[in-house]
């Protein structure tokens, strides 16, 4: 479980995040959702460790991460697996090797265990005769497929998810969000997924934190979402006339 | 003020940068990998430069001796110390700012801005250390190679000159290059361009790495790598000039 304790963050002076205290837990898809600018990012850039924060705590299964040292911290990073918005992938590395990199660097796996492990994720991911391509020659699907293979390769504890859908056409942005899902329970993994868009939402939300002007405004899941009298939640998640409709009925 | 905050930044990056790689093997992978594309890779060019440059000193030299009681022997003694003293090791370096800076400001500032250091330091990799120390020993090695290969080929490039004109026989020309040689002097030339070497990579590795915003910030980070590169060439170069010779 991830556990941030009344987290402030602020970047030159103004407040980006205010008293935010939140639990995400294992083998669900917890959700950070929001407007732009809401802080979303920055909440999740905190968890992991890229923004210092202020003042508060960030625990990982009890474990105080955020006073540790970048070094101490490398044994809680190499239990993270990260899908980034748009991927990540190493562009001078082709497929097999951004997946094989954090085996390279952390598993202490022979070679050939290696490769087993990379066609291993890659087929989990559905990704087939591809090994040898290089990021440029991948579409948006396929990276941010590949981007799942790699955070997965070291078998992490917690899977963050940076937008996993954004810039993808509805079929495939249902498909990478119902490959995490899968993931997420299979392992048992605490997967925290940043997102705005609602179809995600409504699909694979089972534990929703919504973040507003900084601040956590209200916290449930996807089917608690639509029955809300929050206005300031219901002003976000109905404003499009698609998940209105799906109200009235 | 911003001179003292970036010199500071820029020594706390240089204290990631040569902390202890996470892995030995990849790292010595890496640094061989970097001998391919910031120092063969800049071969070509090297050369083109060296000849045309040392026969053009070599002619200029030729030019400006017109006294008979100075022996045409001093057309190659010339040649060969302004070669091995300033042009090789500076003005070669001066290229390679150009040309291995840019690359290194734009690459690794181009991972900053598709989040790639991110995802090296949300997997545990320190990004200082993995992307710019194999490419500081990378050239701190090679760059003298290339040095000695320009200090060859310029000194070539003098006596086609000499071939092909008739203002010193390529004879006398050999002899000068002969007379007085001081083994010191390539010493003296491999020292500066082993400091222009961690100058031009270091810094182009700061610029890139704090490298905000977009497309438009990897072009300027790019284009400071090769002015402050330049710059610190020169200013070390007068130091090293007066500490060493």
């Amino acid at each position: 479980m991830i556990e941030a304790r009344h987290i402030d963050k602020s970047f030159n002076g103004q407040q980006v995040l205010k008293d935010i205290s939140v639990k995400f837990y294992p083998g669900k898809t917890n959700l950070i959702i929001g407007r732009s600018g809401s802080g979303k990012t920055v909440l999740m850039k905190c968890l992991i460790g890229l923004y210092e924060i202020d003042a508060g705590e960030i625990l990982y299964n009890n474990r105080i991460f955020s006073s540790l040292s970048f070094r101490q911290k490398k044994v809680i990073r190499q239990e993270i697996g990260m899908l980034f918005q748009g991927g990540a992938l190493f562009d001078y590395m082709n497929v097999e090797e951004n997946v094989g990199f954090p085996l390279k660097m952390f598993s202490g796996m022979t070679v050939a265990e290696q490769q087993d492990r990379i066609n291993f994720c890659l087929n989990r991911v559905n990704l087939k005769n591809a090994n040898k391509l290089m990021p440029s020659q991948l579409s948006g699907g396929m990276m941010k497929r590949v981007a799942i293979a790699r955070a997965i390769s070291l078998n992490p504890k917690y899977l963050f998810c940076d937008e996993p859908n954004s810039g993808l056409d509805p079929q495939t942005a249902n498909l990478i969000d119902n490959l995490i899902c899968e993931i997420t329970q299979e392992y048992n993994i605490t997967t925290v997924i940043n997102t705005h868009d609602m179809n995600s939402v409504v699909e694979i939300g089972e534990n929703i934190v919504f973040i507003n002007d900084g601040q956590l405004w209200w916290e449930g899941n996807s089917r608690e979402i639509l029955e809300s009298d929050n206005d300031v939640l219901n002003k976000f998640v109905f404003a499009s006339k698609l998940i209105r409709k799906l109200k009235t009925r | 003020m911003k001179l003292v905050s970036d010199l500071g930044r820029y020594l706390l990056l240089m204290r990631e940068v040569f902390s202890k790689p996470d892995r030995v093997r990849v790292f010595i992978r890496q640094v061989f990998s970097e001998f391919q594309t910031l120092g063969i890779e800049s071969l070509g060019i090297v050369i083109i430069i060296s000849i045309f440059v040392g026969a053009v000193v070599a002619l200029q030299t030729a030019y400006n001796i017109d006294n008979p009681l100075i022996p045409l022997t001093m057309v190659g003694f010339t040649t060969r110390q302004s070669i091995i003293l300033e042009f090789s090791p500076t003005m070669i370096s001066l290229v390679l700012a150009g040309k291995v800076g840019s690359r290194i400001a734009s690459e690794i500032g181009t991972m900053r801005v598709t989040e790639q250091i991110d995802a090296l330091e949300i997997m545990g990799v320190n990004p200082a250390n993995f992307l710019i120390q194999p490419k500081v020993f990378a050239s701190v090695i090679i760059n003298p190679i290339l040095i000695v290969f320009s200090i060859c080929f310029a000194l070539f490039g003098g006596w086609l000159a000499c071939v092909f004109s008739d203002i010193v026989t390529p004879g006398d020309y050999i002899i000068g290059l002969q007379g007085w040689f001081e083994p010191y002097t390539i010493t003296y030339a491999l020292i500066k361009t082993a400091v222009f070497a961690f100058i031009i990579t270091t810094v182009s590795g700061f610029q890139g790495y704090y490298t905000q915003g977009g497309a438009l910030e990897v072009g300027t980070a790019s284009t400071k790598a090769v002015v402050y590169s330049s710059i610190l060439i020169i200013i070390f170069n007068l130091i090293l000039t007066q500490i060493l010779l």
